[in-house]
């Protein structure tokens, strides 16, 4: 029992982790069509001006800040000057973003070295509480706490918002939305923005957790984020959150009860998914 | 008499397809104009490219003496036209109080009124005001379309086949509706039920690949059995 509920903080930490790329990307894929496989590298530079800032500073809401800030402005500047120009083209949007991955992979190589850099817990969120046998991290329940306010965020946005209202009716048909008089592309700018400003957080949030950062990190996460919006239905905010836990979980549990089974997992359950449901467990049937 | 809307000789392509070849029809105010043809004349890529929905490739396209060529579809429709796609074009995930909002460009008493008149004018929609709009039947979501449309105020508002898939009674309210409507609106309306077109319209244009090869008053087609058999495929 001890070791199983250390295991659902573990897996709940994780699932926020994941969440927090992959709601941007499913909404970017729901939204605005745009298969974008350069979403991990905004985890992977939020995670790098973290740990850059975090050395300068000292201050762990500084590094947080900075990273929102550099993913945000990556955001804009992508789909400003990359995407925009490949809207509707699948092929061209998988070569462009592609692309971006890998030069902005290497720039990293080049700004920060090819070896991984140590990235430590800020002393507040360092160490554990133990509780007779359970001993729970202090910066995974901060992880799930952070998973718990964004997700609470971004819904509130989304079903409180005007904004979240045309998020929410550009999902089904961007073109009906135009259609009422409503520049639909400034939209598509501010959600490609933000859910890359929230893939760097969740980038600056994971190197503390595994106490490096290195180059390979964004893409091995960015597959997970893909894996995730895929079994959640892609559009779906709550699909994202559900997806994420589902994952992280699973993931935890079989990792412990049956590690030969840890490395495959994911791609299981989302084979299940798509064999089940291929719109994913909140996807939308049909995209009019 | 000035029209509020203009379209002479369009020319519209769907990829390397050529739909529209020569459309022409203008809209007079206080006029409801009804766009008819066989299935594949251009009808519903007539009203498209009106909104910008399709690229126009050629042609005049005019909204009272302002061009509307090249112009994305979000300002073409803020220059005041509805449109009530074949779809309705209601978004599931919100509900309908929310499919309204969305649509409002203001929040100013006039659209405060004009909803009131929009709920007087279908109560289905009323009682159903705070449900899922993926929850409303085929006539509750045409009301939802058409309401949508006349939550501003438009100068022209474009219908496409209001009747299609409907039972025959509420064919008849969504009639009603459009007569109403007609009262303060101009009004295009593209429409396959030849009973609903003579109702509603004031004026025709027939489309027949691509272009218009007739116009006149709706009550000369009424009387025509060979024109109706021939561009309409009508039998008496």
């Amino acid at each position: 029992m001890d070791v199983f509920v250390m295991l659902l903080v573990n897996g709940l930490a994780e699932g926020a982790l994941i969440f927090l790329m992959a709601a941007g990307l499913s909404v970017i894929l729901g939204l605005m069509g745009i298969v974008n496989f350069s979403h991990g590298t905004m985890f992977l530079w939020g995670g790098y001006v973290s740990v850059w800032m975090y050395t300068k500073t000292g201050s762990f809401s500084l590094s947080l800040l900075l990273a929102m800030v550099v993913g945000f402005l990556m955001g804009l500047i992508f789909e400003r000057f990359f995407i925009r120009p490949v809207y509707g083209k699948v092929t061209a949007q998988i070569l462009i973003t592609l692309g971006l991955m890998i030069v902005f992979t290497e720039l990293v190589r080049v700004l920060w070295g090819p070896t991984p850099l140590a990235a430590v817990r800020p002393p507040h969120l360092a160490g554990t509480w133990v509780m007779g046998s359970i001993i729970i991290s202090k910066y995974r329940v901060f992880l799930i706490v952070i998973g718990i306010v964004v997700a609470l965020g971004i819904h509130a946005l989304i079903t409180r918002t005007r904004i979240g209202m045309i998020i929410r009716a550009g999902v089904q048909s961007p073109e009906m939305v135009q259609a009422l008089g409503i520049d639909i592309r400034r939209y598509f700018s501010l959600v490609f923005a933000g859910g890359a400003a929230l893939a760097a957080v969740g980038g600056a949030l994971y190197v503390p957790l595994v106490g490096s950062v290195w180059s390979g990190m964004g893409i091995s996460n960015q597959v997970l984020a893909f894996i995730v919006v895929v079994i959640g239905g892609m559009g779906s905010f709550i699909g994202s959150a559900v997806g994420s836990i589902f994952l992280g979980l699973t993931g935890a549990l079989v990792a412990w009860y049956f590690p030969p089974a840890a490395g495959v997992v994911s791609v299981l359950l989302m084979a299940l998914v798509l064999a089940f449901r291929p719109t994913g467990l909140f996807g939308l049937a049909v995209k009019s | 008499m000035k029209p509020v809307l203009k379209l002479e000789n369009i020319s519209s392509f769907i990829g390397p397809f050529h739909i529209l070849q020569g459309v022409s029809l203008e809209v007079r105010p206080g006029e409801a104009v009804v766009v008819l043809g066989r299935n594949g004349a251009g009808k519903t890529t007539t009203l498209r490219s009106i909104m910008g929905l399709v690229k126009p490739a050629a042609g005049v396209l005019e909204l009272e003496d302002q061009s509307l060529f090249g112009l994305p579809s979000h300002k073409i429709a803020r220059l005041g036209l509805g449109y009530v796609p074949e779809d309705y074009g209601i978004f599931n995930l919100l509900s309908v109080e929310e499919n309204l909002r969305l649509a409002a460009w203001r929040q100013d008493n006039a659209t405060k009124e004009r909803q009131e008149y929009i709920l007087q004018l279908f109560p289905d929609l009323k009682a159903a005001y705070r449900r899922l709009a993926s929850t409303l039947s085929g006539g509750q979501r045409q009301m939802l379309s058409i309401g949508r449309a006349l939550l501003n105020e438009n100068k022209v508002i474009l219908i496409d086949e209001p009747s299609k898939g409907l039972a025959p009674i509420v064919v008849e309210k969504v009639c009603k509706a459009l007569l109403e409507v007609k009262k303060n609106t101009n009004i295009i309306l593209v429409e396959q039920n030849f009973n609903l077109a003579c109702a509603v319209g004031d004026r025709f244009y027939i489309l027949n690949d691509g272009r218009t090869v007739l116009d006149g008053g709706i009550a000369s087609l009424a009387k025509d059995r060979e024109l109706q058999k021939r561009y309409l495929g009508v039998v008496a």
